[in-house]
């Protein structure tokens, strides 16, 4: 199959669904302000972007500041939970007393959901980014906590054999055998973490912030601007769907080694 | 001096399932001189893996002393390179980093690596295959790669857990022949564990043969055979004979035992 057939499939799902909206949006089943045709949703969002006829008011032209603020949130409370996630889940997979210390403490905080800190994070932290980078972090850390100790758990032992025989101290071999045998899993967390991420900071926004892509969309919803709502969910699954390809691009570039051995290599 | 020596062995394993002790290997003793290409040979489960892995330092025996060299045992270390059954390379590494790990974790740079691993990749004919990831391997390149990996370390003795055993006929006859011309050219002390009667008759210049449950020293033979080692000789089959025998009548000993 050809690169740009391939290309086109990816692209008749949404097509069709943009389609079929556009003409129950225009067929007047529901009124036009509470289901706006895609063409309209994409003029306001063009105006948000580009500032060019006012259509979304105070809004316009700011999308780039409102996306930057929202993406720096996640960078920053996602890049805190990366960080602490992979060090801490490769400490639990390799030292038992470790997991006896701190495990059922994780496993309790778990199931809590990241929303129902808001309050305790504005007593905190107050509103501004904190609360959100807060959420943010409590959204990502947790599946990257728990791919990483699995992938821990699940190394090969007979390579770590191989590496003690070679030499190897415990330090060397958690960084040149536990982390790369752990990687694949932890890549597995990061794109689940990524998604919980922005997932998190548009609720963060919604509540505990005045700006960002879930400010804007929480405030287009008091005032009855579903065609911004509508627009400001696409703008979050854009950026979150361009967030996940890059992690993917990461990992295929780190995990290069697995395309002879898996499935993934009968993707073009 | 003698390279490797194990005094006295004896290992017990304790079933706590089942509340009793299980003795895995009784009052093995055994030297295995400098140079020496030492095969220890006895059925599945006789220990001969287990003593393997206390010379290695990845088990310790309950009762008994092993040295290497004269320095008692107390962990594994790069003076003892080995080869295991399943090769064990590191899947995200290319053959060469996988040769050179050792030198990776010596904190050597990578210039310097890539021409080290070089000498033993044309040793056990790899060229070619430098930048080939493990899963890209054939099962016979893998263990050749392991056998570099051991040989670069320039370890007193190479320890060898069946390397060859899920190796087809053909492989298998290729890499013994290899392994005879490097252990000749590199003049190393070879521990070489081996179910195979005939593979330890071809590689050999002592056979420990084993008795199984619990493991003892049945007994040991020198094999002073010319090289290369001609299977269908009567010598050969003179000894191979006598091996023989001793499975034989050690097997009747245990149905006996059983019945009894």
């Amino acid at each position: 199959m050809t690169a740009l057939s391939k290309s086109w499939e990816r692209a008749v799902v949404p097509v069709l669904i943009l389609a079929a909206w556009e003409i129950v949006s225009r067929s007047g089943l529901l009124p036009a302000a509470l289901l706006p045709a895609p063409s309209i949703v994409l003029h306001s969002w063009a105006d948000w972007v580009f500032g060019f006829d006012e259509t979304a008011q105070a809004n316009s032209g700011r999308w780039l500041a409102d996306a930057l603020s929202s993406a720096v949130r996640v960078a920053a409370g996602y890049g805190i939970a990366v960080a602490s996630g992979v060090l801490l889940g490769i400490a639990i997979g390799w030292w038992n007393w470790v997991e006896r210390a701190i495990e059922p403490t994780i496993q309790m905080l778990r199931p809590v959901p990241p929303v129902s800190w808001i309050p305790v994070a504005i007593i905190w932290f107050g509103i501004a980014n904190k609360p959100a980078i807060f959420l943010v972090f409590l959204g990502a850390v947790f599946p990257i906590l728990m791919n990483t100790i699995h992938g821990v758990k699940t190394a090969d032992r007979n390579l770590i054999r191989a590496a003690s025989m070679m030499g190897a101290t415990e330090q060397q071999l958690l960084r040149h055998v536990v982390f790369p045998a752990a990687l694949p899993s932890i890549f597995a967390g990061l794109r689940i973490g990524i998604g919980a991420a922005w997932m998190l900071t548009v609720t963060a926004e919604m509540v505990a912030v005045k700006s960002g892509l879930g400010y804007v969309l929480w405030d287009s919803y008091y005032f009855l601007r579903y065609d911004l709502v509508l627009a400001a969910m696409a703008s979050i699954g854009l950026l979150g769907y361009a967030t996940d390809a890059l992690i993917k691009l990461l990992m295929s570039a780190a995990l290069h080694w697995q395309h002879a051995s898996t499935l993934q290599s009968r993707e073009g | 001096m003698a390279s490797i020596e194990l005094r006295n062995i004896t290992k017990v394993y304790s079933d706590a399932k089942r509340k009793r002790d299980l003795l895995a290997i009784d009052d093995v003793s055994l030297t295995v001189e400098r140079n020496e290409f030492l095969c220890l040979l006895g059925s599945s489960g006789c220990g001969k893996s287990t003593l393997l892995n206390m010379i290695a330092g990845f088990e310790k025996p309950t009762k008994g002393t092993v040295t290497v060299g004269g320095k008692p045992v107390d962990g594994p270390g790069a003076d003892r390179g080995m080869v295991f059954q399943q090769a064990n390379l590191m899947p995200w590494l290319p053959v060469w980093e996988n040769i050179a790990f050792h030198l990776r974790l010596k904190g050597w740079r990578k210039a310097d690596r890539r021409a080290a691993a070089q000498e033993y990749i044309d040793l056990v004919g790899l060229k070619g295959f430098e930048s080939h990831y493990p899963a890209e391997l054939s099962g016979g390149m893998s263990q050749r790669v392991g056998i570099a990996r051991a040989l670069l370390m320039n370890p007193q003795v190479i320890l060898m857990d069946e390397p060859f055993a899920a190796l087809d006929a053909q492989t298998k006859m290729d890499m013994q022949e290899e392994l005879v011309a490097i252990w000749q050219k590199q003049r190393c002390t070879i521990v070489f564990v081996t179910h195979s009667v005939d593979e330890a008759l071809v590689l050999g210049t002592q056979v420990a043969v084993l008795t199984s449950r619990p493991g003892r020293l049945r007994e040991r033979i020198e094999l002073d055979l010319p090289r290369p080692r001609d299977i269908t000789s009567p010598r050969f089959n003179d000894h191979k004979r006598h091996i023989l025998n001793l499975i034989r009548e050690e097997g009747l000993q245990q149905r006996q035992v059983a019945a009894a």
